[in-house]
């Protein structure tokens, strides 16, 4: 997928950056997204994704750095990038008052679709949506993941070579989110472009490339795969055991470990040699009169290596300041 | 393992209605003393309205809520005495600095001066806000504001916390020391309902309720819930995942398959059985793959699955 | 009461006043430039009425009439024209109020018969002006009137000596100099007070709901009349610092004169106080939008004191079934009471009646924002 980045850039973003007065937004930004590459950018809110994004779309001009969106220079020509992109943004952006059928004839006018393309391009809509035999129905009484499918569908009748999708799935349902994705996957497989944010930590996994930005910085870009293999700094253990306080306070002294936390009803340790802690640290506790009921290696998430990032990077701005 | 449970909220009925709409609609759930007790669901499914309700700015238009041996729906007030509340939305003064605002709540739950200041100085050093005591809390960033929420709600050292979507949209090292706190409350005995639209969150918790349309699909622990999952998840390792998905897609027995951090998910009805017939379809077909294993369920797995059971997909 | 928690509530309400900068500037400028701008805008008294004139005759006795008017404080001849349609054009140009016409047989009829009669044309777009500036010409030219008279007796050799049968001799009490102002003014402090009372407190409940802070708020054991009592007296001291200010500008600046003691003046506009601020504070819980609840506000206080509490327009010149209405208009009384602090020197045991009906009414207002108020969403 990186290959594809290299070799056909439809996304390009050099040294961007956004100032509001003093506050920095978007801190030297620098990034590539190849055709039909999912990109997500995974940050919390007031991060800059958002703002990255308006950017690209030609809403918002950078204060400094270069943006190319389908080899176009967006801040000196928005207009003409405006044709080749689709957006869909945060809440959905639908008439609420108006019906499946009248939202969709609606965009289709705004992105001017040819008349002679629309019926076919409507069709595809709402087949995409499953919204067959409900056009006549208003958006306000659709379900969240209907709307959400339906906010997409306006969102490619133009048949847009990129996408932005802005916090495209805020508090959908768990089933219409994977249906959501499987309609996601299906465009990138077609050669569409697609960058999108969010700050749920596990929907960054359905994407092939993800950027963690974080207070107007990318501090870290790779797979899901890659990121929680390298980024981590170690390996993850599951312990499970009754006398959860004094383990972890055992724990924070143990060789080995980099750093452990309580979750849920276990431990999270971080530990340098997943094997030879395995062995070693039952023996530990064991001396402190601590037994664990089970110790395992787990999977990281991309929480666990966004937060080992921050801290890396906030310790690399202390001493730059 | 630990003392028998003991129930300290007991929701029974409970039903909200808005605009002919039910938010909440007949839900039924119960809370342990000196547990973290999740509401789980996304948006819609009727958390916080039901969290409105246990905090009593909500009345329901059935249904009972037993707080700590209160009827909070025939007298709210008492139960607002044994309760703290925090709202999804930030619900201090901006205009107010966090200082002011801790003085304000410490003084409208009627705390000693003395207690006060000691508890507000020791809150703010476990949320490494210490710096910012004099700041106007407007100009704090989203994870700092759910910060000062936090220990303004915990200045009166209540034995009740109602936490209302505390971390949606929050960085993860300030959702980290959130948690933080409320492990170490958790550890002093305090019983705590969270609601949560992230379903990974509800494995934090000991218990959680799973919502879906106002309705309580399951509430057991994590464990117990992933127990339950119908068949089992299967993962392959492999860099060419549209291939995957393409050869194994229609496969007997798989369903539910998706692209996840690097490589693809399918939920199998028996894995021994299906193991091999996914790695005979993969090789007949020429697709690369690294791996084929059984994987741990998330609860978004079980979420679906169960709500595949049910019929009750959108 | 928790003593406690009504401190809390009123000081956290003192800090977001001083921090928000459209509450100060209601709070401080707002009566200050109303003062100015309508103390000295509004005046019923009419002088130097520009005035154009068209004398037919040019004759002596003509010009004679006229001068009589241009020395008249009352009239200042901007124009003279020689012709109707100029007349016209110049009263539709609004370059002056009112036309005086001499007829070109002026002289010859005040010799012959004794009688002549000179026109006036009156803007009568202001129907009061033109009324009043009919009067004064009436007045002039009645004054003309007797000195021709005199002056023709005198020629016939008959001097006499004007004697009218009944005089009346005029004086007017409490207002000597007919000053429009000084019943404005006094009238003016109680528009302002309670235009500015209700437009503070119309903002403080609907401002926590549209913020999000009413529902954490609503969820710990704070009382409503806390609440309330809390969230008034703030108000209330800047309600007394306005209304101290407006009060020293009508008597020092304006100077209205100042016949009262200080301890009525500030137990009534407590008072007055306690209603409009209670009536405010009622709004922002009825109507959660701080829009709404500011623009209702404006609607039933301005209108009403402006129109039906005595400020300018009297009381007992309105038909009878508003009489009747105004007695609902808080603002009246406290317009009736400031007039009789101010000229009259009236003490509180003179004012028991208006002071009566104001009480009634704050019980009546706080009563209903206390019941209106409740701690739930929905």
């Amino acid at each position: 997928m990186s290959g594809s980045a290299a070799a056909d850039p439809q996304i390009v973003a050099e040294d961007l950056v956004k100032r509001f007065g003093s506050f920095v937004a978007v801190d030297h930004v620098n990034f590539r997204i190849g055709r039909g590459e999912i990109m997500g950018f995974l940050g919390p809110n007031g991060a800059g994704k958002s703002t990255i994004i308006r950017i690209l779309c030609g809403l918002l001009r950078p204060s400094a750095g270069r943006v190319l969106v389908a080899g176009i220079d967006v801040a000196r020509d928005p207009e003409r990038v405006r044709e080749r992109i689709g957006y869909m943004s945060q809440k959905f952006s639908l008439y609420r008052d108006l019906s499946v059928e009248e939202n969709l004839r609606f965009f289709g006018g705004i992105y001017r679709v040819p008349r002679a393309e629309f019926a076919e391009r409507m069709r595809f809509a709402i087949d995409m949506a499953g919204l067959g035999g409900r056009e006549k129905a208003l958006v306000a009484t659709l379900a969240g993941g209907w709307q959400q499918r339906l906010a997409l569908g306006c969102a490619v009748l133009h048949r847009p070579p990129i996408l932005f999708l802005d916090e495209p799935t805020s508090g959908v349902e768990p089933t219409s989110r994977r249906r959501f994705w499987e309609l996601i996957h299906t465009l990138a497989a077609d050669g569409v472009t697609v960058l999108v944010s969010t700050h749920y930590m596990d929907e960054a996994e359905y994407c092939d490339r993800v950027a963690l930005i974080n207070q107007g910085r990318l501090i870290a870009s790779g797979s899901p795969d890659e990121l929680k293999r390298t980024a981590l700094g170690g390996e993850l253990l599951l312990l499970e055991c009754d006398a959860l306080g004094p383990t972890l306070a055992a724990l924070q002294q143990a060789p080995g470990v980099v750093d452990s936390s309580v979750f849920g009803n276990a431990i999270h340790v971080l530990v340098s040699d997943a094997e030879r802690s395995l062995a070693e640290l039952p023996v530990y506790l064991e001396q402190k009169r601590l037994r664990p009921s089970r110790l395992e290696r787990i999977h990281a998430s991309l929480e666990d290596v966004f937060v080992q990032l921050i801290a890396v990077d906030s310790a690399k701005r202390r001493v730059a300041a | 393992m630990n003392a028998p449970r003991q129930s300290i909220i007991a929701a029974s009925n409970l039903t909200k209605r808005f605009d002919a709409a039910a938010a909440v609609d007949g839900l039924t759930f119960t809370v342990d003393r000196g547990e973290i007790f999740g509401l789980v669901g996304p948006d819609g499914a009727g958390k916080t309205a039901t969290m409105r309700m246990l905090a009593g700015v909500m009345a329901p238009d059935a249904g009972d809520i037993v707080i700590d041996g209160i009827d909070v729906v025939l007298d709210p007030e008492e139960g607002k005495q044994h309760i703290s509340y925090m709202p999804q939305r930030f619900g201090l003064y901006e205009d107010l600095t966090v200082d002011e605002n801790i003085r304000f709540y410490a003084d409208l739950f009627e705390v000693p001066a003395s207690a006060r200041q000691e508890r507000a100085e020791r809150l703010l050093a476990a949320s490494g806000m210490s710096q910012f005591r004099f700041r106007l809390a407007g100009q704090l960033s989203g994870g700092m504001k759910q910060k000062l929420g936090l220990t303004c709600a915990l200045v009166h050292t209540p034995q009740i916390l109602l936490l209302d979507e505390p971390t949606t949209g929050v960085d993860p090292v300030s959702r980290r020391d959130f948690w933080r706190i409320l492990y170490d409350l958790r550890e002093d005995g305090v019983t705590i309902v969270i609601s949560t639209a992230y379903l990974d969150e509800a494995e934090r918790c000991n218990r959680l309720a799973l919502l879906h349309g106002g309705r309580v699909l399951y509430c057991d622990t994590p464990a117990a819930l992933k127990a339950r999952m119908p068949g089992a998840v299967v993962a392959v390792a492999s860099g060419s995942g549209r291939r995957v998905r393409s050869a194994i897609v229609a496969l007997e027995g798989v369903s539910n398959v998706i692209y996840i951090g690097g490589g693809v998910h399918a939920v199998v009805d028996d894995a021994r059985l299906r193991i091999p017939e996914l790695r005979n379809a993969l090789q007949r077909d020429n697709v690369p793959f690294d791996d084929i294993a059984v994987a741990a369920p998330s609860i978004e797995d079980v979420f679906v699955a169960l709500l595949e059971d049910e019929g009750k997909a959108q | 009461m928790k003593l406690r928690r009504f401190k809390a509530i009123a000081v956290k309400e003192v800090l977001q006043i001083w921090r928000d900068p459209r509450s100060l500037m209601i709070a401080l400028l707002l009566p200050f430039t109303q003062m100015f701008l309508f103390g000295y805008g509004v005046n019923l008294d009419l002088k130097h009425i520009p005035v154009c004139t068209f004398d037919r005759e040019g004759s002596q006795l003509s010009q004679a009439l006229l001068k009589h008017f241009q020395a008249s404080q009352y009239f200042a001849i901007v124009h003279n024209v020689n012709s109707y349609p100029e007349m016209v054009a110049a009263i539709d140009g609004a370059d002056c109020r009112a036309g005086i016409v001499i007829p070109p047989d002026f002289s010859e009829r005040l010799n012959d018969s004794g009688a002549a009669s000179v026109q006036a044309i009156l803007d009568g777009t202001d129907d009061n002006t033109a009324n009043i500036a009919f009067g004064y010409a009436a007045a002039v030219v009645s004054g003309y009137s007797s000195d021709v008279q005199l002056s023709q007796l005198d020629r016939q050799g008959r001097t006499l000596q004007l004697i009218q049968p009944m005089v009346v001799q005029s004086r007017v009490w409490f207002n000597e100099d007919l000053e429009s102002r000084n019943f404005i003014i006094p009238g003016l402090v109680a528009v302002i007070m309670a235009l500015v009372g209700a437009q503070l407190t119309s903002l403080t409940i609907s401002r926590e709901w549209e913020r999000g802070t009413m529902e954490l708020l609503i969820s710990t054991p704070v009382k409503p009349s806390e609440l309330m009592f809390g969230k008034l007296v703030p108000y209330l001291v800047l309600g007394w610092l306005d209304a101290a200010f407006c009060l020293a500008i009508a008597a020092l600046w304006f100077g209205v004169p100042y016949r009262g003691t200080i301890s009525a003046l500030f137990l009534t506009t407590t008072l007055f106080l306690f209603v409009v601020l209670s009536i405010g504070y009622l709004l922002s819980v009825l109507i959660r939008s701080q829009v709404g609840a500011s623009q209702i506000a404006l609607v039933v206080t301005l209108l009403p004191t402006v129109l039906l509490s005595g400020y300018v327009f009297p009381i007992d010149q309105m038909p009878s079934f508003i009489q009747d209405i105004t007695y609902l208009i808080y603002s009246r009384y406290y317009v009736t009471i400031l007039k009789a602090i101010f000229l009259k020197g009236a003490g509180i045991l003179d004012l028991l009646t208006p002071i009566l009906f104001l009480v009634v009414y704050a019980l009546a207002v706080v009563v209903l924002a206390a019941r209106a108020f409740h701690k739930r969403l929905a």
